[in-house]
Formats: structure tokens, sequence, C-alpha cells
């Protein structure tokens, strides 16, 4: 019965290592099956004790080549490992890790998204004869060794909804947060909270959150793994990955696949292997602040001494973050820094200055990423220019805006109260007066109304369209010929000729109103006063930093194509007069994808608007998401922008996002979504996955309007539709009426 | 009066339908389809996203517009134009032949035959009691109706509505609408025909469900 049993349990790793190992030949693979083999042929005719004899033999040569094809593993079966059943899930690790725990808001499938798991959890250490429980919220996604209805783990927008929730409640009870990502990418629907806008949600709350973040990274598929993973210490597991997207999903679009089709597998190990998803990658890299060594060929639940390992590392993470921050830590500091999961207790509340100081540092943590994966070419003499002249407006803001601003303020409302008080004053005695006078018989005047203006209708206001005059006229404009609305079969219009669609009726259908697409350039011209654009960090330049083959070629031909480093132009410019600071994506630059350039552009022109105290506006000409060719320097951005976009708008900013064109994926999941105004112009799309990816993920057919912005209006992701040629009296609107109580102009 | 058989043997003799595809305004026309008896194919997908098979480019100050098929069938004949050729707006290009489907053929047949009594607002539809008692017990053929006659009662946001039928005399032949489920404005709620009429109609639905033969 004992030899029946490890027979079973050979053939059961066996099954993982072929699982593991896919459809590639694999000589290791293949010798431990037939070891197996002849070993079951030969039992029955050998004595029991020569049985257990050479079954121990056998069990050591597994042994021996699972080390040895644990040495061999690539990118892509690591992969494998992760999606693997057999592989530990976070119900495997709060039964292991945690003393003790409660699942909360739901119980396996009576949940609102089973693949989020919410646990309170304790864990108990012992100081003496002193026993502490100290309590933490346990976060993460829920693969249950493939339940079908966890959905590996891809989590709904409401599910990423719940874990928010339940982030607010740890701060609230002021207890660290243990997240667990455990996600392929996260479900591409847009019903409400609506995919994308949730995780910018999350991500925008977890900038601030007031409590420590650990993160545990098994499967980090991009934007469903961010949405939970933005943290203090970020811990990734030896066999997990952490990507921007699948390798299957890279490698459909390298191999430009299309409805549906397989990419070859040879590709698919290709791309695993470019992208740089494994935790030694995301180490190297700096995304990871720590990797923790699982057993050969990854955990299991039966590997109880990786999670002994794993609830050290948790501990004392937790430890090192709020020591990093709090007040007495000499020697506790040190003795964590020397060795990880030192014995040490560390209480893990923390007071509100330790508070601030821990979002302060998560902010400079995520700042100081992704250096590396972009180029700055000036000389030193002009980075300190610049670092000077934004201390000195800085300082210049301060004095006029805070300092001066300040008693100007109260001055000037001094004065106002005074006059009200006049007013009143005057305003009974001129009563009294003129009472008096028309009462007089030469005081009586008859009162002038004009009646043509009550009673007519107002006039049509053709200054704010500029009567079809355009600064900046599209080259579209230049074609003779005739264009048809796409609406035409639905609304009947008629086909209009290219010069005046594209001159005088901006690209605006005159009989639906459907706006064709229009370049950039016309918004440059057409929204901000003539010539008061002021283009900064246009040196800053996207580069290959996987070294992915044949993206240099093409960022080549995007740079020369559009004349721009990068598909991120920021600049200051005015609308009738005032100041903006301006984030451009630019659909032309590979299809305005962001990477570590455009993030770093973002990122400081952001900073620059919060010392200025300036208004920022985000305006998408187009963005077909995160950049897959810099893997996790890409997807990184999401945190790192949004982080700056918390911070700009706790300063008192005015965060405007401007949807043009196509707007999905990553950006619009993360620092485009968090805010609390974002407009879109009309036939805009906004969403997080198109089409495609919707159906292949979910199996679901979506109508052709489903990322339309009309559609994005009524599910609440957006806060308005402008038409093309009000951007500018909108904008001007926006500035004047919307949000931030600390612009200069203010 | 229409004589129903009469109808069915007029649908024999033309057992399909002919679509006239014209050129929806002038410009040069180039033929992708160009024999005749080509099969071609209908728009598809839930919401009819993927067009049908493309017929035509039609081309007109350098903007070239395509022709799709709207409906399955077969390129019955060409209006004797060739490509390259100008053409006016209006003007006949080609004729699709669709062969009706069983389905297709009650549907005429009853929309000729039956008066249709529609919503006359979004909401949920019963039946008077007594005429409800009547239909779930004897069926609704049993049930007559007449010009005014109190038939419906509507039910929408916390308030119920009497509504009277509006049409021809006769008996209910069919029910268009389930209990508890939202009727849309405009959607039918009762098909009514003759009494006398009942027979035939219901004679030529059964010889079209075992007889008619579909085709491709």
């Amino acid at each position: 019965m004992d030899i029946e049993k490890r027979i079973q349990e050979l053939r059961d790793r066996l099954k993982y290592a072929q699982d593991i190992f896919g459809p590639t030949e694999n000589t290791n693979v293949t010798m431990l099956e037939a070891k197996l083999e002849e070993y079951i042929a030969r039992e029955p005719s050998l004595t029991k004790q020569d049985a257990i004899r050479q079954l121990e033999t056998l069990e050591e040569l597994y042994l021996f080549l699972e080390r040895k094809l644990e040495r061999e593993l690539s990118a892509m079966n690591k992969v494998r490992i992760v999606r693997h059943p057999q592989r530990i899930c976070l119900k495997d690790i709060l039964e292991n890790v945690y003393d003790n725990y409660t699942e909360i808001g739901g119980q396996d499938d009576y949940s609102i998204d089973p693949s989020m798991l919410i646990a309170r959890a304790y864990i108990t250490r012992k100081r003496g004869k002193k026993v502490h429980n100290q309590p933490v919220m346990v976060i993460g996604q829920e693969k249950g060794h493939g339940q079908e209805f966890r959905n590996g783990g891809s989590v709904k927008p409401w599910g990423n909804a719940k874990a928010l929730h339940y982030m607010k409640v740890a701060e609230t009870e002021n207890i660290p947060i243990h997240t667990y990502v455990f996600t392929p990418g996260s479900y591409p629907i847009e019903d409400y909270p609506g995919a994308a806008q949730q995780i910018a949600k999350n991500l925008y709350e977890m900038a601030g959150l007031k409590v420590p973040v650990v993160s545990v990274i098994s499967e980090g598929g991009s934007g469903g793994a961010e949405a939970i993973a933005l943290a203090d210490t970020r811990i990734m597991m030896s066999h997990g990955y952490y990507s921007v997207i699948s390798p299957e999903g890279a490698a459909a679009i390298e191999g430009r696949l299309r409805g549906g089709q397989r990419a070859e597998t040879k590709l698919i190990e290709q791309c695993a292997e470019q992208l740089k998803i494994t935790a030694d990658d995301n180490r190297a890299m700096g995304y990871v602040d720590w990797k923790i060594g699982e057993p050969d060929l990854g955990a299991r639940p039966e590997h109880y001494d990786f999670f002994r390992k794993l609830r050290k590392a948790v501990i004392s993470s937790t430890d090192e973050i709020v020591l990093n921050v709090r007040g007495v830590r000499l020697f506790r500091s040190i003795a964590l820094k020397r060795h990880k999961g030192a014995d040490v207790y560390v209480r893990w509340t923390l007071e509100s200055r330790a508070k601030e100081r821990l979002v302060w540092m998560r902010y400079m943590k995520f700042r100081r990423m992704a250096q590396h994966a972009y180029i700055d070419k000036r000389h030193w003499f002009s980075r300190s220019s610049e670092w000077t002249g934004e201390f000195f407006s800085s300082l210049y803001s301060y004095f006029r805006y805070d300092l001066l601003g300040k008693q100007h303020k109260k001055v000037t409302e001094l004065a106002e109260d005074v006059h009200a008080e006049m007013q009143v004053v005057v305003g009974r005695s001129c009563k009294l007066w003129k009472k008096l006078i028309s009462k007089l018989p030469f005081g009586q005047t008859e009162e002038h109304v004009d009646k043509a203006g009550l009673t007519s209708l107002s006039a049509w206001d053709e200054g704010a369209q500029s009567s079809g005059k355009w600064q900046y006229v599209s080259p579209q404009a230049k074609q003779d010929r005739a264009v048809t609305c796409p609406n035409a079969g639905a609304h009947g219009c008629l086909d209009q000729w290219a010069p005046d669609l594209f001159g005088e009726w901006a690209g605006v259908c005159s009989f639906c109103g459907h706006h064709f697409s229009m370049e950039y350039q016309w918004y440059l011209h057409n929204i901000f006063d003539p010539g008061s654009i002021f283009e900064i960090f246009s040196e800053i330049e996207s580069m290959n930093p996987l070294k992915f083959p044949g993206f240099d070629q093409k960022l080549d031909e995007a740079k020369r194509k559009t004349g721009h480093k990068c598909g991120c132009m920021t600049f200051e410019a005015r609308i009738e007069g005032t100041q903006v600071m301006v984030a451009m994506f630019m659909g032309a630059f590979r299809g305005g994808s962001v990477g570590a350039a455009e993030g770093e552009k973002f990122i400081r022109a952001m900073e620059r608007a919060r010392k200025k105290q300036l208004p920022f506006l985000s305006y998408v000409h187009g963005t077909a998401g995160i950049r897959i060719q810099e893997g996790t320097n890409g997807v990184i951005q999401m945190p790192r922008c949004t982080m700056a976009v918390r911070r700009y708008t706790e300063a008192g900013g005015l965060y405007l996002v401007l949807y043009d064109t196509n707007s999905y994926a990553g950006p619009v999941a993360s620092f485009l979504g968090c805010s609390p105004y974002q407009f879109a112009v009309r036939s805009a799309n906004i969403g997080f996955a198109g089409p495609g990816v919707i159906k292949e993920t979910t199996g679901m057919d979506i109508p052709p309007n489903y990322h339309n912005a009309f559609q994005a209006l009524s599910r609440g992701h957006i806060q308005g539709i402008w038409d093309r040629r009000e951007i500018r009296a909108n904008l001007v609107q926006a500035l004047e009426t919307m949000g931030g109580r600390n612009l200069y102009f203010r | 009066m229409i004589d129903i058989r009469e109808l069915l043997r007029e649908l024999r003799e033309e057992p399909y339908e002919k679509i006239v595809i014209r050129a929806p305004h002038s410009g040069r026309v180039e033929f992708v389809v160009t024999e005749p008896g080509a099969k071609v194919v209908a728009p598809s997908g839930t919401w009819k996203e993927k067009p049908g098979t493309l017929l035509a480019r039609l081309e007109r100050e350098q903007n070239t517009k395509p022709l799709y098929a709207p409906q399955k069938g077969e390129i019955m004949s060409f209006a004797g134009i060739r490509s390259g050729q100008f053409v006016q707006a209006g003007q006949e290009l080609l004729t699709i032949r669709h062969f009706l489907t069983k389905e297709e053929v009650i549907s005429r047949i009853l929309l000729r035959a039956l008066s249709l009594f529609c919503a006359p607002e979004k909401g949920k539809y019963y039946f008077f009691p007594e005429v409800d008692i009547k239909i779930k017990t004897k069926g609704s053929q049993t049930v007559h109706v007449e010009d005014g006659m109190e038939l419906f009662i509507l039910s929408r946001m916390k308030r119920e509505t009497t509504v009277r039928y509006n049409g021809p005399a006769g008996i209910i032949y069919a029910v268009y609408f389930e209990t508890n489920d939202s009727v849309d404005r405009d959607k039918p709620l009762i098909g009514v025909c003759p009494e006398d009429q009942v027979e035939s109609i219901q004679d030529v639905v059964r010889r079209v469900q075992s007889d008619w033969e579909e085709r491709d």
C-alpha cells in the first residue's frame, strides 16, 4: 500500500514536470518517465525489500533530475508553473503563513467576485511570556487550484472595488495590508465601475494609503496586478512572473495575428524571454525589492518550508517598513537589514507623522524607478540650470501665491466685506431718496424695457466656434475628394467635400456630428493662445531598454516620422491668458503607447505644475496602452504616474483629462482614469481592452459601440463629451469652475 | 377579405424575394461579384456588425464606397452595366434573388391575413382577468374581440391603465408577448383575424411547415 502511494506521488511529480515543460522535448523529463515505467513493470516480480530499495533509488533520481530541470527553466516554463493548478494559491498561504484568518465578503462562489479574496488575519508573535497577535488585512487574487468559478484569478471590476474598500478599512483600523498577486490580468469589461476606471481608482487610493503595504507577486499580469500591487515593499516569488502582457498576447501582437489566431509556440517562448518577466529580471531592473526562493520547479501546497520562508519575509518586510518611518529603531533596523527575517518585535501601528513619512517614502521609491529605461542626453549644466530654474519658480510661487497671495487674499476679502456693508447702507439711502424724488412731478420717468431683447431668441454664438476660421487647417482639407460619414447608413448623412469637412467644419460631420480624426497639430494651434506653447523636457527620449529585437528600428522610424523623441509632448501654454501645463499623448508615435520616457516626462510635468501652481491638462490624442516592448519598464509607469497625479491633486491642483480618438488599457487604467474631471471629444473610444481581447478572454461578443464616448459617459467613466469646435471655450469654463484650491490664478 | 390559398400559390410560384441593388449616388462602378448565380451572404454577427458580401465599389470624387449584399441569396441578373461605367443615382446595378425560408413565408402570410394590435407604450401587458382565464383554459382562438373592447391592463411604474382593443373584429389568432415581460412601444401584442378565416390560415401554415422546401 505504501509503495503504491509512493508510486502515485512519483506519477504526479512526473505529470507536473511534463506540464511545466510543455510541448518541447526534454531528455530529463523523458528519462523520468522511462525510469518510472521501467520500475512499474518490474515491481510485481520484486521482493518487498527490493521493491522498497529500488523505489528509494528512483525517488533520489527524481530529486536529482528535478534539481537539474530547475536549472533549465525558461521564462515560459515559469509562466506554466504559476498557471498550474498545483501552484500554491492564496488560501494555502492564509492557512500556512498566518496564525488565524477570517474570510471577509465571500465564501467560495458566494461572493461578489470569487477571484478576489479578502481576509482579516493575524500573526502571533511571542516575546518572552507575552503573546502579540498582530492583525493584517490580506487581499489577493484567488485561483483556487483551477476552481472554475474563480475565473483563474481574473478579477472583475467590482472585485477590485471590494479590494479597495477593504484597503480603506485597513487604513481606518491602522493595520498593515498584505497583498498577494495571483492574476493573469483583469477581466476586461466596461460594466460599472469599469475595469480601467476601477484599477485607476485603486492605484490612486493606494498611492496615499497611510498603512504599510507589502505585496507578494506570483503571477503579475499587467493592470490586474497593479490594482493591488502598489506597495512599500514588493516581494516576488522566484518562479513567478510580472509582465506588461501575457507572452501569448505579446506573440499575437508581434506576429500581427488577428481574429483569435494562435501564435506559434516558438514565438511565444521567444516573447516570454524578451519581455524579461522573471523574478531575477524584475529584481535587476529594480521593480521588486527582493526575490523569495521557491523549492525546485515551484512551490506547491505541500512545501511547508516555503510557507515558513514566506511568513518570515512578510513579517520582516512589514517590520522594516514600519521601522523606516518611526522613531526608535536603530538596533532593530540594523538587525533587519543584515538578516532578512531577523527575530525582532515591531508594533505595526503608525502615528500621524509616521504615516505622512510612509506615503512620502512610497512616492520616492516609485519616483526613483525606471531611470535607466529612457535617454536623457542633456549636459549636466543644462540639468542643473533646469533644476535651479524650477527651484526659483517654486520659490517665486511660494512667495507670490502662498506668502503674499494669502495676505493679498485676506486684504481683498476684507475690502469685499467693507464694500458689501457700504452697499447696504448706501443702497437703502438711495432707495429712500429715489422714492422721494419719484413723488415729485418732475421726478417721474418712464422705465425703459428692451422688449425685443426679452421676446426674441438669442443669436447663435459664432464667436465660440471661430466662425470656421481656424489657425491651423488640416492637410486632409487639401485633398479634392468627397468623404463618407461612417454613420451614413444610420443617419443618412450625405457625402461631404474634404476641404469643407476638414477645413471650415473642423472634421465634424455637418449632418450627424460625427467627429473625424484630426491631427494633434490642429489642437495645438486651435485650442491654445497663438504663440503661447513652450515645450519642456523635449530632450527625454524613448529607448529600447529590453533590447527587444527590431524595436530600435521601429522607434527610429516613429521619431523620424513625428519629429518627436517620444510619444508624450509636455509644454506650457496659455488659454485665454491662463497658463496651463499640458501633457499630450500622440497617437502618431507608436500608437501613443506609454513607456518609461513618456512616464518620466509626465511626472516631471506634474511636479513642475505643482511647484508653479498651474492647472494640468492631459490631452490624449490617442493611446494604445503601455508599450509592450518595454515590458515592466512600461507597466511600472502606471503606479508611478498615478502617484504623481495624487501628489499634485492633493497639493490643490486641477487635473483635467481630455480623450480624443482611441484611448485604451494601462494609461486609462491609471493616471488618466483617476482624474475626477475626464472629458472626451465626441466620437472618441475609451476602454480597457479592445473588442478582440474581450472576445478572446471572456468569450463575449460586444456591440460595435461598446467603447464609444457616450457609452463611457452613461457608465459614469467620463464626466462629459465635448464638441471639437468648443474645446477651447469648454476649457476656459473648466479652468474657471472646476477643482483646484491652490492654483496661481485663484 | 384576402384569399390565403391564392397567396400561398403566388409564393410557391415565386419562392423568393427580388432585391434590386441600385446606385446610392452617381459615380463610377466597379463590380466585385461578376457572375450571375454567385452566392452572396447577408450581414451577420449579433449586431449585424459584419457586412454581407462585397458586391461592387462605387467611386465618386475619389471617394470609394463599398456596396454590400443586404440579404442572403444569389445574383439573379446584372442590369447590363460594365465595370468602370459611370452610373446615375438610383440606377439599377444588379438583382439578388433571396429564397424565402419557412418563417419568412409564414410571417408574410400572417402579416397579410392578420390584423396586428401593437403596444401603445412601453410596459408590462396583461389580459383582462376574464379574457386571461379564457385564454388559459380554452386557448386564445376562442376569444372574440371587437373594436373598443377592454382587453389589456398596462402596468408601468406603479400605475395600471386599461387598454382598449382598436381594430377589426375577430378572434385572437396569435399572442406575441409573455406575461411579466416588458414590451416595447409599437411591438405587436396580438394578431386578430376574422373567424371564418381561421381554418384556412391554420391549414396554410401547416402546409408551409410540412411542404415548403428551403433553398440556400
